[in-house]
C-alpha cells in the first residue's frame, strides 16, 4: 500500500475535524465573509465549528433559521451556563464578573431591558435628528478647516456616535480618552483576561461614581433616570445601574463608529451606489440604502453566542440541551435564499429583514438610534464632501480582523 | 385582517413603528401599541412586513 493511499483510508474512516471558528476573510476581499465560513455553509447550514478552547459548537448560517433560534426560548444568552461557547478567554474570564441584560435570559432579562427602553423609542429617537445633524455639520466644519489628509475615523466617525450616546447618558464627553480606550479593550478578541476585566470595571466604577453624582444633582438623562427611580427606590443596586450604563456606553460606541468608517471605504469601492446617496434626497431611499449597507457589513461578525438549553430539533438536526449554539449573522445576510445575489453591494434593495442587530429579545436596543445617525451621516457625508477620496490604497488599511466588530482601525481621507 | 400584538413579549425595538406607521405606535416605553386593529387593505402588506421583522415576535394577524 503506498502512502497516498493509507492516508485516503484513514481519512474515510475519521469523521471530518471540525473547522475552526471564527475564520480569516480572503486578502483583497475585506467586505466579504470568509470563503472557509461559505463553505462551511454550503457543505449544509447546520455544522461544527471547533473554537479556541477545543470546545465544538453549533454553526448555524440559514437566514431563517438564525432568526428561529434567536427568537426561541429554549435558548440561552448567559454565558455562565455550561456549554456556552466563549469567544475568547477574556471574554470567557469576564462572564462570570457581570450581568446586564444582555446576558440574562426572560424574565430578568425584560425586566431590565424595559428600564432603558424609553429614550430609543422611534419617536423619541427621530425627535434627536435635528441634534445629530448639527454634530455632524460642526463635526464636518471642524474637519474640512483642516489641511488634509485627515483620519475618518478619529475626525468623525468615532465623536458622533460617542457625543450622541454621552448626551443620552449625561456622561461628559471630555472624559472620552478614557472611556473610548477601555471600550477597546472589550470588543478586542484575544485579549489578556486579566485586561478585560481591569478595563471593564474601569469602566463601571466610573459609571457608578456618575450615578451618585445624578442622585444628588440629577439632569435629563437615562443615568439620572436610572439614580433617582431605580437607585433611589432600591429597585437596582448602584453597582447594577453602573453595568447597564457601562454596557449603553461600550455599544453605542464601536457599533456606530465601525458602521460610518468601513462603510465609507464600501461606499468609495463601490462609486455608482455612493452616487445614489449623493444625489438622491428622498428619505426613504436613505434609509433603504443604510439597511442594505447594514447588511451587507454586518460588522458584528463573530457570531451571535448562545447554548441550548432543551433539545432543539432544526434542520433535521438535534441541538442537545448543554450545547453551543453560533449563530452567524455574518452569512446569514448573504443567504441567497433571501437576498438574491446577496455579495452585490444594492443600495436599491429591500434589505430590511437583515439581522445585522441580531433577532429575537436580545436584538440591538439601540438600533433606532444607529439608524438615525447613519442616515444622518450618509446623506450628509458625501454631499458635502463630494470628492472624498482614500489617502491610501485600500490595501494598505488595517481592518479590525481581530475585533468582535468589523471595521477600520484608521480611515485617512482627502478632498 | 386583524392585529394582534402581546405587549409583555415586546422588547421595544420599533421595528413595527417603522414598517406601518399608519398601524403600529409605541408607549412612552417603547412599548407596541395597535393603533387600528383592522387596517385597511392598503396597510396589508406593511402589516405583514411588521410581522415578519418584530424580533420578538410579539406581532400577529388573524385573517378574517
Amino acid at each position: 500500500m503506498t502512502e497516498t493511499e493509507t492516508e485516503t483510508v484513514t481519512t474515510a474512516t475519521t469523521p471530518t475535524p471540525h473547522a475552526e471558528y471564527p475564520m480569516a476573510r480572503a486578502t483583497g476581499c475585506p467586505f466579504d465573509p470568509p470563503p472557509a465560513l461559505r463553505e462551511q455553509r454550503d457543505g449544509g447550514p447546520i455544522s461544527r465549528v471547533r473554537l479556541w478552547d477545543g470546545s465544538a459548537p453549533w454553526l448555524i448560517t440559514r437566514h431563517d433559521q438564525v432568526r428561529a433560534l434567536l427568537g426561541d426560548p429554549r435558548i440561552s444568552a448567559d454565558p455562565s451556563r455550561p456549554g456556552y461557547p466563549h469567544r475568547d478567554a477574556g471574554a470567557k474570564a469576564r462572564a462570570g464578573t457581570r450581568q446586564t441584560f444582555i446576558t440574562m435570559d426572560d424574565p430578568g432579562h425584560a425586566r431590565l431591558r424595559r428600564m432603558v427602553t424609553a429614550p430609543f423609542a422611534i419617536k423619541k429617537v427621530e425627535a434627536m435628528r435635528p441634534a445629530i445633524q448639527r454634530i455632524v455639520d460642526d463635526l464636518l466644519d471642524t474637519m474640512l478647516a483642516a489641511p488634509g489628509p485627515v483620519d475618518l475615523v478619529e475626525a468623525f466617525a468615532l465623536p458622533l456616535p460617542s457625543l450622541v450616546i454621552c448626551e443620552l447618558l449625561g456622561v461628559p464627553y471630555e472624559k472620552h480618552d478614557f472611556f473610548q480606550k477601555h471600550t477597546k479593550v472589550l470588543v478586542r478578541r484575544n485579549g489578556d483576561p486579566q485586561e478585560v476585566i481591569a478595563a471593564s470595571e474601569a469602566l463601571i466604577d466610573y459609571l457608578e461614581d456618575l450615578l451618585t453624582d445624578k442622585l444628588a444633582e440629577p439632569g435629563d438623562d437615562i443615568l439620572s433616570d436610572l439614580a433617582t427611580k431605580r437607585v433611589a427606590t432600591g429597585e437596582l443596586t448602584a453597582r447594577e445601574a453602573a453595568e447597564m450604563g457601562s454596557l449603553l456606553l461600550a455599544a453605542g460606541h464601536e457599533t456606530t463608529a465601525n458602521m460610518i468608517a468601513l462603510g465609507t471605504v464600501a461606499l468609495l469601492q463601490h462609486p455608482d451606489q455612493l452616487a445614489l446617496l449623493r444625489d438622491g434626497d428622498d428619505p426613504k431611499e436613505i434609509a433603504a440604502a443604510v439597511e442594505e449597507l447594514l447588511r451587507y457589513l454586518t460588522i458584528v461578525h463573530f457570531g451571535r453566542l448562545r447554548v441550548a438549553v432543551e433539545d432543539i430539533e432544526i434542520g433535521g438536526v438535534t441541538l442537545r440541551a448543554g450545547d453551543g449554539v453560533i449563530c452567524a449573522a455574518d452569512i446569514a445576510n448573504r443567504d441567497p435564499e433571501l437576498f438574491p445575489d446577496p455579495d452585490r453591494l444594492d443600495l436599491t434593495r429591500d434589505a430590511r429583514r437583515h439581522i445585522a442587530f441580531g433577532f429575537g429579545v436580545h436584538q440591538c436596543l439601540g438600533q433606532p438610534l444607529a439608524r438615525v445617525e447613519l442616515q444622518v451621516v450618509y446623506s450628509t457625508l458625501y454631499r458635502r464632501i463630494p470628492t472624498l477620496a482614500l489617502a491610501t490604497g485600500v490595501d494598505q488599511l488595517r481592518f479590525k480582523h481581530d475585533g468582535v466588530i468589523y471595521g477600520v482601525y484608521e480611515l485617512p481621507v482627502t478632498w | 385582517m386583524r392585529v394582534k400584538v402581546d405587549q409583555p413579549k415586546c422588547v421595544a425595538s420599533g421595528q413595527c413603528v417603522l414598517a406601518a406607521p399608519a398601524v403600529f405606535d409605541q408607549d412612552d416605553d417603547g412599548i407596541v401599541q395597535v393603533l387600528v386593529d383592522r387596517p385597511e387593505a392598503v396597510h396589508h402588506e406593511d402589516v405583514r412586513e411588521s410581522v415578519a421583522v418584530c424580533p420578538a415576535a410579539a406581532i400577529w394577524l388573524e385573517e378574517e
